[in-house]
């Protein structure tokens, strides 16, 4: 009988952390985990104590030096006097707006190409499937080059828009000059415009007329929101749904224009002046084929997720769709594309941060992105490797992160209710 | 992916993992060949022959310092490096030496932690434009697009060069020297600019080199020579008496030719005798055997006679001696005395 009482009592042993399926994986997350931080630890400070053998230690004061080059695509006042700090941020904006343009063309062509992949006409789905097959199937550092050179050899110089009989011309009533050092392309103006506004004690500016229209555009699309609502709202209520779309169109537009009129909006021209083309916005060559590339070589993954997002939506919902008469291409906008958005987007996201990091081949052309100010020359021109590159990758994973909580806000947003 | 971001990767993961090597001298005999860093292509100082054999001024100097070491001229490894990678390189221990048209300047020298043992090129930066630009000097070169390297001396000198002139430009960075020289032959740059023996070199491998100018302002001083990492005084001293001996050589009428007769028996010059090792215990000093300097001189000649292969106006390139003359003709090549 005292011998059962002897089961009874839970007593712990060390071997039970091993083989008591209860502890066993805490155990081994433990022992990991301590594995993980020696050899953190181990090569820190390793890394220490080598850094002082060659006599360097970490600094990043470097940050606040001038900077003594020059970077040729600006998106705010610099020259070779300011910081490296300061060219570190030109560079981070010249990433973002790479990857901000490469998202959209990308996504636009990835749909298009994607839908059209999928269409009952042999010829058109079987170019789709070449176009995706291409882009996707050669590296993405190759069309890189390859687009800068033709941009480069092919285009003409701009001195060879000069003279009585030029040999050649500008394009659309004599606005867009394409030159083998990039395009050039009308900007907007204003001749009665607010100025600029000053931030953090004038470090930079950012134009007024910017954030007026930007305020009026979005409060316009705001209230053709609104609109929505109430005529959604009349016809549940009525059964009979309001004509609206005058209305929205010209609560979106009327306010804008009537505000870029009051600012004196008129389009800056290029125009030929010593060396090269003066005025209009310059989009550098480097620029075009880093955009042309990631877009066409996004597109094709783009375009596999939305023919498989297409697909993965049962067919049984086009017939029912069909059987209630509704049009074929209604169908695709109104009920396949809301549900295959669900598949779509999670990966969608996923190569919009690809593309994001893939931006960094930049420096292969010379394009003054991160990798080309901050980890290129920035790097080069005071040796502290360890700092910069520590603190690009930091940047570089905040902007990943932050394209991902965004995207990832707007996905539950729009979750779909399932019944 | 990039190069430099792999490199500078490699080296945090280098200099976490390992511990560095304290004798670069134990480690070149040990392995039987030296690592050398040089560039990814520029005629005339190093560029891969048909056979595929380095050759150039800066290549002269890698295969100098392996005669000493080594005893052989042909154990070299070279590793193409760009304005961006090399000082990477030469950190993390990939090469040994650095002879890449690489300008001595103080923050290299103190900051970067590197050595520089002299001078094997005294040039500066100039301007090459197409003739038919129509343009006579740099500061006519307002609004111009500039082909440059990125982390040279090269990007500071320019920025400097059209601030202080009040003109400005249009700066279009490349990687590697033969980025620039393609843009530039394409027109995408008005202007291409480089050390002024770069130039000369580019231009020589132009189809039409004579349609181009080099510009007369020299807007910088670049003092070129090879380099190697701080904290190997030994291995600094081989490398800066290689070059040295190479000056010295030429002075003292030393040649590739009659270098054997000079150091087989002690002449009536006791400097000779010393660099030949007839005489005193020069090599011992240094760690090397008492021919050393013979075969440094065996291996491609003395200063001039290498300067005369690789750069001289009989060559392709066709640069005069200029500052690069001995001190005794007027130049600036001084080599200490070997004493
Ligand atoms: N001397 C300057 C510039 C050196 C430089 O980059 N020179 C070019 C043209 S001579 C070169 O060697 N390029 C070779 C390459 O790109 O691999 C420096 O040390 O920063």
């Amino acid at each position: 009988m005292a011998q059962h009482q002897d089961f009874k009592k839970p007593t712990f042993e060390l071997s039970m952390l091993l083989y008591d399926t209860r502890y066993r994986s805490t155990s081994f997350q433990v022992i990991a985990l301590i594995f993980f931080f020696s050899l953190v630890w181990w090569l820190v400070n390793n890394t220490m104590s080598n850094l002082a053998i060659s006599g360097k230690d970490i600094d990043f004061s470097f940050l606040v030096h001038e900077s003594n080059y020059d970077i040729n695509q600006r998106l705010l006042e610099y020259d070779s006097r300011s910081s490296h700090g300061r060219a570190a941020v030109l560079g981070v904006l010249n990433t973002l707006v790479l990857s901000a343009i490469g998202c959209i063309t990308a996504t636009i062509l990835g749909v298009f190409v994607g839908i059209a992949r999928l269409s009952k006409n042999w010829i058109v789905a079987r170019i789709m499937t070449v176009h995706i097959e291409i882009f996707r199937n050669v590296p993405l550092l190759l069309w890189i080059l390859l687009i800068m050179s033709m941009v480069a050899h092919s285009f003409p110089v701009p001195k060879h828009f000069r003279g009585a009989d030029p040999i050649a011309t500008m394009k659309l009533f004599d606005s867009v000059a394409l030159t083998n050092r990039g395009f050039y392309i009308p900007e907007p103006l204003f001749s009665n415009g607010f100025g600029d506004m000053g931030f953090f004690s004038n470090s930079f500016y950012i134009s007024i007329d910017l954030i007026v229209i930007l305020a009026i555009f979005i409060g316009s699309i705001w209230a053709s929101g609104k609109i929505k609502a109430r005529a959604k709202r009349i016809q549940e209520e009525t059964g009979i749904r309001p004509t609206t779309w005058y209305l929205r169109l010209g609560v979106i537009f009327i306010p804008t224009i009537l505000l870029l009129v009051y600012l004196g909006f008129y389009l800056g021209y290029p125009e030929l002046k010593g060396f090269n083309f003066k005025g209009g916005i310059h989009l550098r060559n480097s620029l075009i084929a880093l955009w042309i590339a990631l877009s066409l070589y996004t597109s094709a993954f783009i375009a596999e997720i939305v023919r498989s997002g297409i697909l993965a939506v049962s067919k049984g919902q086009t017939e029912a769709a069909g059987a209630l008469g509704i049009k074929p291409n209604v169908i695709m906008a109104l009920v396949i594309l809301p549900q295959a958005l669900k598949v779509i987007v999670p990966p969608l996201i996923s190569n919009y941060l690809n593309l994001t990091k893939n931006s960094s081949l930049a420096i292969a052309v010379g394009y003054m992105d991160l990798t080309g100010t901050l980890m290129g020359i920035t790097l080069n021109q005071t040796g502290r490797e360890l700092e910069t590159l520590l603190l690009g990758m930091s940047i570089y994973l905040t902007i990943s992160l932050l394209i991902s909580a965004v995207i990832n806000w707007y996905n539950r947003r729009n979750d779909m209710v399932e019944r | 992916m990039k190069k430099s971001l792999f490199m500078g990767a490699l080296l945090a993961l280098g200099m976490a993992a390992t511990t560095l090597s304290a004798s670069t001298l134990e480690e070149v005999k040990a392995r039987g060949i030296l690592n050398c860093g040089t560039s990814t292509g520029v005629a005339g100082f190093s560029l891969p022959d048909a056979n595929n054999v380095y050759q150039g001024f800066d290549v002269a100097v890698c295969r100098a310092v392996a005669a000493a070491v080594l005893g052989d001229p042909m154990a070299v490894e070279f590793v193409p490096t760009t304005g961006k990678t090399r000082f990477t390189a030469l950190a993390s221990g990939e090469v040994d030496v650095l002879s890449r048209t690489t300008t001595w300047t103080f923050s290299r020298d103190v900051d970067l932690k590197l050595d520089f043992h002299g001078v094997n090129y005294y040039d500066g930066q100039g301007f090459m434009v197409p003739k038919s630009l129509g343009v006579t000097s740099a500061k006519d070169l307002d609004g111009a697009t500039v082909c440059i390297q990125v982390g040279t001396t090269t990007e500071l000198n320019l920025a400097d060069f059209f601030r202080v002139n009040g003109i400005t430009y249009e700066p279009v960075p490349t990687e590697k020297s033969s980025e620039s020289r393609s843009l530039y032959q394409a027109e995408a740059c008005d202007v291409y600019t480089t050390d002024a023996s770069g130039l000369a070199s580019a231009r020589s491998t132009f189809a039409d080199p004579d349609a181009h100018m080099i510009l007369p302002e020299i807007v910088s001083k670049e003092p070129l020579g090879p380099v190697t990492r701080h904290g190997d005084n030994q291995w600094g001293d081989i490398v800066r008496w290689t070059l040295n001996a190479l000056i010295s050589a030429e002075e003292l009428g030393i040649t590739k030719a009659n270098v054997a007769e000079m150091a087989a028996a002690p002449t009536n010059n006791p400097e000779i005798n010393r660099m030949m090792g007839t005489e005193g215990n020069l090599g011992e000093m240094l760690g090397l055997d008492a021919d050393w300097a013979v075969r440094v001189i065996a291996a491609e000649g003395n200063y001039g006679e290498i300067f005369e292969n690789h750069l001289g106006p009989n060559t392709q390139i066709g640069l005069e001696r200029g500052l690069n003359a001995q001190w005794t003709d007027g130049g600036l090549l001084y080599s200490p005395p070997f004493r």
